[in-house]
This record gives structure tokens, C-alpha cells and sequence, in this order.
């Protein structure tokens, strides 16, 4: 199938929007979305972010229709089994019927009352760093809808928020707008659990999702985001957050590969003595594309970051991950970490890795290192004079390679669900052949 | 059980093992001493599989099977166990779903029925008493964090679970506090039968206090250089290695 060229993809990204019914008070973020969108310039091989990650297969989706809620048939424990606040959303549409509890401050941008539309309006696009983010542009002239998780000032969100984005197969290839944005004043705590998923069958869509935080000073949140879709599925998403001093982020993300995912994160530490934890995993196999590119902005005094990354590629997948830690002249005695180790199943397998230390501040101590590596030849050796299989060996080393960062979560409901879902996932004889 | 005839066998290019030759029966405990680099890991080594040992001649007969053509985990299956000088740190594998996998895997081989994991977890739990490891061992990684006496004591614990007809310790005994030393020693005498074999490898005439050898071998040079019965270890404890080098030369 043809490419469609960069200007002729643009404007018809914009039309797929044009058929959606808007809220008017959210017309200025869709102006100013829909004008950098236009402006901005298209990747090439020579851009930067975008040297590894071709974006053809998005070029050759043939995009003709804004997705819709349609039936669908979710594996058996697709979804995380918990207690939570759950909304649902299937191809980028409210269902209701699935979706349960509801918490003050929560609620979706259509249902927004005034002062939560004020809200919305203050911060939604301004979170976002939509220069190192090309898509959020897209996603801004894309706004219908989106999720507001709002908690006021010394309050905790007893429930978890369970945000779950379905995708399934439509008549013609179609897109879905996924926004979602949380702000946590002063004190405030919270737990954020993003999943997508889709239905088993063949997916031909294409999913922007843009989710933008705001943590207060010495608030709280854990944030899960779990990118779990069939395999053709295209996912473009950014995660973006602010944060103020003393306030903590843990971030946890897991993506399994498809035909086209990139995901972005980029932490600020607004204010002194925050604190940004951010655990990723990987696995991209078959012939899958998957890029993680983070970014963390020291820019006040006396701020932590620690990221570790793990990536299992397979097959003739491809992965990239770009690791950018940027610590400005205001920021001393900032402490950053970076890991990022890969492990390669096969010949084929491909992993560009690159982790990026911008130090302009001269009292701080970072670290940072990456790895590509096999399975280990002892542990191999050790479980099979036990009497596993080579076969059996190699599961359960790579399995453990990643387990290392799931086995510490300490959201039961996500662990245990990972846990299975990858087991599966391992077992299958492609994976790690 | 286990006949190993004129062995000659390197590791990478060096030759190592050279025309050894060693007859096991059913039930006998074999006790190996012989000195730093003597060829001792390298003969367990051979007869596990490991990758990178390689007999160049000779031949070892294991129940009446030709063992070098079997793979490691076959061997595994047909009842050989090496308990690890080094045992291998495994971060992120459960040590419970790593000892279930190996169990099923034998069992499986003898045709008895696969455990559930209600049942192996008693039994895990039980044996994990035996050798004085807390239970919550069992649930971290495998040897992850362990200290050097508690993966000696995770290597026995395999080695009941396993039920192995022939079993090769090598220096287990190494960095084990008295106390442990005769856990260990309790344990292999509890696992003592008829049907079931011993190679322990050790440089320690103590551990053969506990567990009393039928016959002790000195491995030199990469050749067994003296036989003899259990006072043969009380003898070198007293006299060292060197004056057997004067007796070979
Ligand atoms: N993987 C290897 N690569 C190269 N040389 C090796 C390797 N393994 C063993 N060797 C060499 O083979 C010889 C015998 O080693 P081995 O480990 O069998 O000795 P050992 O009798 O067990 O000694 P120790 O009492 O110190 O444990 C040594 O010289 C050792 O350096
Ligand atoms: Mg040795």
C-alpha cells in the first residue's frame, strides 16, 4: 500500500476530527492544536527524536473514520480485577455499562461542571511539551473528551482511578483520541491505572493518547500505564508531568510491541526535593516497532530521579529507547539514575539504546548505563542440570529479567495481572525461541 | 551405577582429566580430595553436561546408559545431580517456580504424576525445614541475596526434593559454619540408600567425620592418584598431597 505523503496525512488527520461533536469552551486548545499541528515539521531520519521510528506504517493506515464504540470480546481476564473507580472507554467512546464508581473530582470533559471546565482549561495542553512531543499537537486538535482525575488539597483518593482503553477492529481503519488529565493539589494522593488493551482480533486502528499530570507540592501519585493491544494496533502516546516541590511521582510502564508504538515521558521537577520513580518494560517481538524515549527535567534544587528500564526484544523485532536526563545550572545536589538493560532473544532482534546526561549544574551525582546482552550461559546451565529444557531455561531467565521490576509493584491487581498475562505471553514458542 | 573408564577430557583447549578412570556401585559413597586446579569441579563438570567440558576419549556408563551422549538435562532427568561449588544467583525467577519446574521435570521422566502446587508447596516447605532454610526462601529469587552457607543449604534442598540416584557434591561443605555443616551432613546421610550413590568432593577430612566415605580418591593432575578406604582421608589430613606426587613420579 502507498504512503500518503506528510501534508496530505496531516490535513486528513485533521478532517477525522472535524466530524466529532465539541464542546466549545474547549475550541481554543483545538485551534492552537490543529495550527502547530500544520507547522510542525513532519520527522525525517534527520530528526532527532525520530531517527530510529519511521513513521510509514502510520502514512500507509489509510485513516478514513473517527473510531466508535463498537461490541467486542476481551480475553478471558483481559482486565485488572479490583476495586476501583473504572471508566472504560472502547475505541475512544464512553461505555457506560462497563464502567462503575465514581469519586468526587473525577469525571470525564463532556460531563465537566464549570469550575472543572475552568479547570480543564487552565491546564489541559499546558502540561505538555509539544515541541519534544509532535503528537500532542494532534491529540489538542483531537479533544472531545478525556478524564479529569481532580484531588483537592490534603485529600486521597481512597479508590484507585481505573482507566481502560479498548480497541477493536472497525469497518474502515479509524482513530481514537485518548486524553487524560490529573492534578493533585497540595497533599494530595492518588493512583492512576492506565490499561489498553483490544479485542483479539486483527486491529487496523490507530490510537493517540495524551496524558498530562500535574503532582502538587508533597502530593503523591502512582501511576500504572499498561500498553497491552493486539499486535497491528498503532500507538503514538506521551506522558507528561509536572511536578512541584517535595511532590513524588512512581510510574510504572509496559508495553508489548505492535507494528507501530512510540511512548514518551518527560518528568519536570518544578520545584525542590520531588521525587520522579519511573519503571519500564518492553517486548516488542515478530517484526515490531516499539520507542521509548523519556525525558527528565532537573530544573529545581535537591530532586531525585530513578529509571530503570528492561527490554526483552525478540524475533526480528526492533526497540528503541532514548533516555534523556537534563539537568539544568539551578539544579544542585540533584540525584538521577538511569538503567536501562536489553536483552536480545535472536540474531534478528534489534535494539538502539542511548541514554543522554545534560549536566549544567556542578553538585550532583548521576548515573547512568545500558546494556545489550544474551541470556546467561550459567543460569542456563544451572536450570537445566536441574532438568528444565533449553526451552524451559530461556523462559524462565528472560521472564526473570523483567520479573525483577514487576515483582516489586505494589498494586496487587496489576502484578498479579502481569504476571499471568506475561507467563502466557512467555510460553508462547515464539518469544523468546 | 556410574563407571567411568579412561577418561580424557579438557575445558576449552586445555587437557584436564587424563585417563581417569572411576567405578561407582549402587548405595557406595566416593569421597574425592586432591588440590587446588587438580581436575575435582572439572570431573563434575564433565558429568553434568556443562557447556564447554569436553571429553575427548573414553567412556562413562550411567545406569547402563551412555552418558556423554546425554543432554544435560536428560541427565538431570535420569537421576544425576551436581550440587554447585558456586550455585548461580537467578534475580527475578522464584526459587519455588524454579524447584517446581525441576521436580516436575523428574517426575514427569519416571512417569509419576505432576505435583499441584498446594502439594509441592508442603513438601517444599517441609524440606526446606529439613536444612534449616526459613520458608521465605522459597519465595525469593534463586540464590538471589543468599549468603554463601544458605545456597549450599538451597543446593541440598534441591538435591532432596530431586530424589537423584547419584549425587556429586562439590565442596559443599566450603563456607559452612559447624552448625550448617551438619545440616548438610544429616541431610545426605537421611538421603543415604541402597539404590542411591555419592561423589562428595571435598578438601576436608571433617565433613567425612559426618558423612563416612566407602572409599576416598586423590585426584592430581588431572588423574586419580591413590584409592584407598576412609583412613586414606585422615592420612592426607595429616601428611598433605605431596608425598603422593613423590609415590606417582
Ligand atoms: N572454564 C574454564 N576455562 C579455562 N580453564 C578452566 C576452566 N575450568 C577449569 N579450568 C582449569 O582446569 C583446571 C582444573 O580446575 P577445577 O575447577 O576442575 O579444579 P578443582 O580441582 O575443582 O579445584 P578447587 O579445589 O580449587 O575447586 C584448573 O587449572 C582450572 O584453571
Ligand atoms: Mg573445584
Amino acid at each position: 500500500m502507498s504512503e500518503t505523503s506528510p501534508q496530505d496525512f496531516k490535513h486528513l488527520a485533521l478532517t477525522l476530527a472535524g466530524a466529532q461533536e465539541s464542546a466549545p469552551w474547549l475550541d481554543t486548545l483545538r485551534f492552537e492544536g490543529t495550527e502547530q499541528w500544520l507547522e510542525a515539521q513532519w520527522p525525517g531520519r534527520r530528526t532527532e527524536l525520530w531517527k530510529y521510528t519511521p513513521l510509514s506504517s502510520l502514512q500507509r493506515g489509510q485513516f478514513t473514520s473517527w473510531g466508535s464504540a463498537q461490541a467486542y470480546t476481551l480475553a478471558d481476564e483481559a482486565l485488572l480485577t479490583l476495586d476501583a473507580i473504572r471508566l472504560v472507554f472502547v475505541n475512544g467512546e464512553f461505555d457506560a455499562q462497563a464502567s462503575s464508581g465514581d469519586a468526587a473530582g473525577v469525571v470525564r470533559f463532556s460531563q465537566a461542571d464549570s469550575t472543572q471546565q475552568a479547570l480543564i482549561e487552565a491546564n489541559l495542553g499546558k502540561i505538555v511539551d509539544t515541541k519534544r512531543h509532535l503528537f500532542a499537537s494532534l491529540s489538542n486538535a483531537w479533544t472531545q473528551d478525556g478524564v479529569l482525575v481532580h484531588v483537592p488539597k490534603n485529600t486521597k483518593l481512597e479508590l484507585p482511578i481505573y482507566i481502560v482503553h479498548i480497541s477493536t477492529p472497525e469497518a474502515a481503519a479509524a482513530t481514537a483520541n485518548h486524553r487524560v488529565l490529573v492534578l493533585l493539589e497540595e497533599s494530595a494522593q492518588a493512583e492512576v491505572i492506565e490499561h489498553f488493551v483490544s479485542d483479539e482480533q486483527q486491529q487496523n486502528g490507530f490510537v493517540n493518547s495524551l496524558t498530562e499530570i500535574q503532582v502538587g507540592a508533597n502530593a503523591h501519585l502512582s501511576h500504572y500505564r499498561m500498553n497491552l493491544e493486539e499486535e497491528h494496533l498503532i500507538h503514538i502516546g506521551g506522558v507528561h508531568i509536572n511536578l512541584a516541590s517535595d511532590a513524588q511521582y512512581l510510574g510504572f510502564t509496559l508495553s508489548e510491541g505492535s507494528q507501530l508504538k512510540r511512548i514518551d515521558y518527560q518528568i519536570c521537577h518544578k520545584g525542590k526535593g520531588a521525587h520522579a520513580g519511573l519503571n519500564g518494560v518492553y517486548l516488542p517481538r515478530n517484526k515490531h516497532l516499539l520507542d521509548y524515549h523519556t525525558n527528565v527535567e532537573h530544573e529545581a534544587p535537591h530532586c531525585t530521579t530513578s529509571e530503570v528500564f528492561r527490554g526483552i526484544i525478540a524475533d526480528s523485532a526492533r526497540a528503541v529507547f532514548n533516555g534523556r536526563i537534563h539537568i539544568h545550572p539551578d539544579a544542585q545536589k540533584t540525584l538521577a539514575e538511569l538503567s536501562n538493560k536489553n536483552l536480545l532473544t535472536s540474531d534478528q532482534a534489534e535494539i538502539d539504546t542511548k541514554p543522554e546526561l545534560e549536566i549544567y549544574a556542578d553538585d550532583v551525582k548521576c548515573a547512568h548505563g545500558a546494556t545489550v546482552s544474551q541470556l546467561d550461559q550459567t543460569s542456563m546451565f544451572y536450570l537445566r542440570s536441574r532438568g528444565l529444557t533449553e526451552k524451559q531455561a530461556r523462559t524462565m531467565l528472560s521472564f526473570g529479567f523483567i520479573n525483577e521490576l514487576l515483582q516489586d509493584l505494589p498494586q496487587q491487581a496489576v502484578r498479579e495481572h502481569l504476571h499471568r498475562h506475561l507467563t502466557q505471553l512467555f510460553d508462547k514458542d515464539q518469544f523468546v525461541s | 551405577m556410574l563407571d567411568i573408564r579412561n577418561l580424557n577430557a579438557r575445558v576449552e583447549e586445555t587437557e584436564i582429566l587424563r585417563n581417569l578412570s572411576l567405578n561407582i556401585k549402587p548405595g557406595e559413597i566416593h569421597a574425592i580430595m586432591g588440590p587446588n586446579g587438580a581436575g575435582k569441579s572439572t570431573l563434575g563438570n564433565i558429568l553434568s553436561g556443562r557447556p564447554g567440558y569436553e571429553a575427548t576419549s573414553g567412556e562413562i556408563e550411567f545406569n547402563g546408559k551412555n552418558l556423554l551422549e546425554m543432554d544435560i538435562e536428560e541427565r538431570a532427568r535420569e537421576g544425576l545431580f551436581l550440587a554447585f561449588q558456586y550455585p548461580v544467583e537467578i534475580p527475578g525467577v522464584s526459587n519455588m517456580e524454579f524447584l517446581k519446574a525441576s521436580v516436575d521435570a523428574r517426575r514427569k521422566h519416571l512417569g509419576q504424576p505432576e505435583l499441584s502446587s498446594f502439594d509441592f508447596m508442603k513438601i517444599a516447605r517441609e524440606t526446606s525445614k529439613r536444612v534449616s532454610l526459613d520458608a521465605a526462601f522459597l519465595k525469593r529469587g534463586v540464590n538471589e541475596g543468599f549468603s554463601g552457607g544458605e545456597k549450599k543449604r538451597n543446593e541440598i534442598m534441591q538435591m532432596m526434593l530431586l530424589e537423584p540416584s547419584l549425587c556429586i557434591l562439590d565442596e559443599t561443605d566450603s563456607g559452612l559454619d559447624i552448625d550448617a555443616l551438619q545440616v548438610v551432613a544429616a541431610g545426605v546421610n537421611s538421603m543415604r540408600s541402597p539404590e542411591r550413590s555419592f561423589i562428595v568432593v571435598t578438601h576436608y577430612q571433617r565433613l567425612l567425620d559426618f558423612i563416612v566415605p566407602d572409599y576416598v580418591h586423590v585426584l592430581a593432575g588431572g588423574r586419580i592418584v591413590k584409592s584407598g578406604g576412609k583412613e586414606l582421608a585422615l592420612e592426607l589430613e595429616a601428611k598433605g598431597y605431596s608425598w603422593l606426587e613423590d609415590e606417582v613420579a
